[in-house]
């Protein structure tokens, strides 16, 4: 990777189920990876349970905001974050959305889906959807995906054990559900 | 780094000693940043959450007649209510630098109004500065208060929802320590002028603001000194930073010349002069009002608002900078299908008292009417117990106008009005005393959930905490109420709903004969992270049984996003994951088919 890195990735959701901090972990990764990073985030009214979306641009831009079909990537904690938010996307970039059916059709763009709900209740965490969805998106992007993810697992794992620094039961439950999502990947 | 912990950090490196606020998205952690960085530094600096924009502009404004650097930071509604002092202070001027922070939110995405604060700024005749990033948000922190000393002026900082919420890698500089002289040189022909001085001091203000428009370090700056055409393009804030991107993208770079302003008002005249001589047509992309654009003399050079070439209505995505900039350069405009799917509504979480409170009023009082306020519970919309939402503090005398418009009718309906603490505190009480000398008959439910919910949990004045954690004194709602002049005052927990609906039913019957009547709807916001009390609360574990029909009343009425529809089943299933155990549906089903676990009915749960 190099300093001509240029990534932008919309992750969507509604308030409460974390967007906002898979978009700082992503955006802390980008950082220790020396990469400018700049995100939107969604505040107020909306996290009321509403929908919320967030950009993260990684590389060099001065708008902190993606225009339509110009995004590499999307992250979708409901399943209807990707008819809501696809737009966005380019023609041939990747999506991952948490859902239970994996077929998808009538899509040019690569499209993987996860059952992050499912996973969360089986290991116990069900705030965690999250994360599985952000380690099952590390996985299956770097693997399946032509242009990998300008950021790796252990990257992630670093900005966690960063972020989570003294609180352990915290870190490892996180590194649990990321790692979770990860390896969901390989059994679809 | 968050916009606005940029531009809190940029307060501490440059000297700030005060800094004021009351919350409103999107400039609410502004101060909660600056309170942090307090914490670690632990300076002598006063840091707090005022009861309202007014007040934290007065308390930061005396700080600077001190000689000591200090800012106020609000959203732009909240400069509404500080416009009073803003446009006095304006004339006074100041002695050390005194920033006030405006946060705008087009779009609008959590707020009532698009309304540009640099149309305040150009109201009070002082200059703004006008951020595309949390990067330059923090730099012009700095200029702001070397503006401000050097004109002796209030200086605003205008950034926008995507300045204060895009986050930016940012290196921290230093944060250092200058302590300054404090005094406070007694000036009444100034500090309390009388209208024959306000009209020197309105003299100087024109002076001063000629001055600022050849200010060298907020001068306009060329973007791209290679390009040369007869037209130009004039850009600022964040629809700055969506243009650099699109022109380079367009090739457009090396072709038109690109100005990007950096302080709207006072235009710098040179510049205007510049490019009214140079260009023959001007495009200005700006947010949300053609501020820059009306400075510009010769309109029928000019394209951008005032012409139709720019909306004047919602944000400017980049997406709209990108058609805008297109058809100004000649090119052909491909249209982007951009969202059509709504998404989700926001809606009060599981478990939230004020859902209980509703469900309550609408009970007690189902013909009435229903004037609300700004908070979380404006959501009271979606379960149809908010009929009207002004501004701060509206709800009460919009309940005494409906009362009023309607006392002379034979059958007066009842007006319930619902009110957050925080807001109560913030405009609720000038318009309550109103109300008991008016002998307005209405019941007010204010609901106390012992924070500022909405905004992002910050202390309220009844919970006696400071904006960095410290114990301070506390004001109670009720003895307010009580200070007022009402004579009906109860408080109930709405979890207890029966009881609640039957405390709201004699509150109504004491209204009609005797004027106001207030209710304190009371139990803890459940996500509230400060929040030291242990509710008394046990959650209820809840199930429903057979008998459930399906007729989707919980669904329709209650709202709880909790409660789910199982459309194949035709029955009701509680998702366990968002369930919290406050037990109040059991007492909304109809036909009581939800239960808490082992129990009967509604009656021996409570």
């Amino acid at each position: 990777m190099s300093r001509s890195m240029k990534q932008q990735i919309v992750i969507s959701g509604v308030g409460g189920q974390g967007v906002l901090f898979v978009t700082r972990l992503l955006a802390e990764a980008a950082i220790i990876k020396g990469f400018s990073v700049f995100t939107s985030e969604t505040h107020g009214m909306a996290q009321r349970g509403g929908t919320v979306l967030s950009h993260l641009k990684v590389g060099n831009f001065s708008s902190p905001l993606i225009r339509p079909a110009h995004a590499d990537g999307l992250l979708a904690l409901k399943a209807g974050g990707l008819s809501q938010h696809g737009f966005y996307l380019k023609p041939d970039a990747w999506a991952a959305v948490n859902r239970r059916e994996d077929v998808v059709q009538g899509s040019k763009s690569p499209v993987f889906a996860v059952d992050a709900d499912g996973l969360a209740q089986r290991i116990q965490q069900p705030k965690s959807i999250n994360l599985i969805l952000l380690g099952f998106t590390v996985g299956v992007v770097s693997t399946a995906v032509e242009n990998p993810l300008f950021c790796s697992l252990e990257d992630l794992k670093t900005v966690l054990e960063k972020r989570l620094a003294g609180k352990k039961k915290m870190l490892g439950d996180a590194i649990t559900a990321l790692e979770t999502g990860f390896n969901g990947f390989g059994t679809i | 780094m968050l916009g606005n912990e940029a531009i809190a950090l940029g307060l501490m490196e440059n000297g700030c000693t005060m800094a004021t606020s009351y919350p409103g998205t999107p400039a609410s952690e502004i101060l909660a940043s600056f309170a942090a960085l307090q914490k670690e530094e632990s300076m002598p600096r006063h840091v707090q959450w005022a009861v309202n924009e007014k007040v934290a502009f007065e308390i930061a404004y005396a700080g600077s007649m001190t000689g000591l650097r200090t800012a106020v930071s609000m959203k732009q509604v909240g400069l509404n209510v500080a416009s009073d002092s803003l446009m006095s202070a304006a004339y006074l001027g100041v002695t050390g630098g005194f920033v006030v922070i405006s946060a705008d939110d087009p779009g609008p995405h959590s707020s009532q109004t698009e309304q540009d604060s640099r149309l305040m700024a150009m109201m009070a005749k002082i200059p703004v500065l006008d951020p595309d990033s949390p990067m330059q948000a923090k730099e012009m922190v700095a200029t702001a208060f070397e503006l401000s000393e050097a004109f002796e002026i209030p200086v605003m900082l205008r950034p926008t929802t995507r300045v204060c919420h895009a986050r930016q890698d940012i290196q921290p500089g230093n944060i250092q320590w200058h302590p300054r002289e404090i005094h406070f040189q007694k000036d009444p022909a100034r500090w309390a002028a009388t209208p024959k001085f306000r009209f020197h001091l309105h003299q100087a203000l024109e002076k001063k603001l000629d001055a600022i428009a050849s200010y060298p370090k907020t001068a306009p700056i060329r973007l791209n000194t290679g390009a040369n055409a007869s037209k130009a393009l004039i850009v600022s804030g964040v629809a700055a930073g969506h243009a650099k991107e699109i022109m380079k993208d367009l090739n457009l770079w090396d072709r038109i010349p690109m100005y990007q302003v950096l302080q709207p008002f006072p235009l710098h005249g040179d510049f205007v002069s510049h490019m009214i001589g140079t260009y023959d047509e001007i495009l200005v992309v700006e947010e949300t009002t053609g501020i820059i654009e009306m400075q510009l003399a010769d309109r029928h050079r000019i394209k951008g608002k005032l012409n139709g070439s720019v909306p004047r209505v919602g944000e400017l995505l980049p997406e709209t900078v990108q058609k805008i900039i297109s058809e100004f350069a000649g090119m052909d405009t491909v249209e982007i299908d951009g969202a059509s799917d709504p998404g989700v509504r926001p809606t009060l979480c599981a478990g939230c008292p004020h859902r209980a409170a509703f469900f309550a009023i609408k009970k007690a009082a189902p013909k009435g009417i229903y004037p609300s306020d700004i908070g979380c519970y404006t959501l009271g919309l979606n379960l149809g117990a908010v009929d009207t939402v002004l501004c701060m503090g509206a709800a009460i005398s919009q309940a005494a106008g409906f009362y009023h418009a309607f006392k002379n009718e034979k059958k007066p309906p009842d007006i319930v009005a619902t009110i957050g603490d925080s807001t109560f505190f913030h405009a609720g009480v000038p318009a309550l005393i109103d109300a008991v000398v008016q002998k307005v008959s209405f019941v007010l439910v204010i609901l106390d959930n012992r924070t500022t919910a909405m905004t992002g949990n910050q202390p309220t004045p009844a919970v006696g905490i400071g904006a960095g954690g410290e114990s301070l004194n506390s004001v109670e709602i009720e003895a307010l109420v009580e200070g007022c002049g009402v004579k009906f005052c109860r408080i109930e927990d709405p979890y207890n709903l029966n009881e609640f609906i039957s405390l709201l039913k004699d509150a109504i019957k004491y209204s009609r004969e005797h004027g106001p009547a207030v209710v304190i709807s009371r139990h803890p916001c459940l996500i509230d992270r400060l929040r030291k009390e242990k509710p008394a609360h046990q959650p209820v574990k809840v199930e429903v049984s057979d008998e459930c029909d399906g007729c989707a009343f919980c669904v329709d009425h209650f709202e709880c996003p909790a409660l789910v529809l199982n459309e194949a089943a035709s029955q009701i299933t509680i998702d366990p994951v968002l369930c919290n155990g406050c037990g109040v549906c059991i007492c909304v089903c109809p036909k009581k088919s939800i239960k808490e676990v082992g129990k009967d009915d509604c009656e021996s749960t409570k």
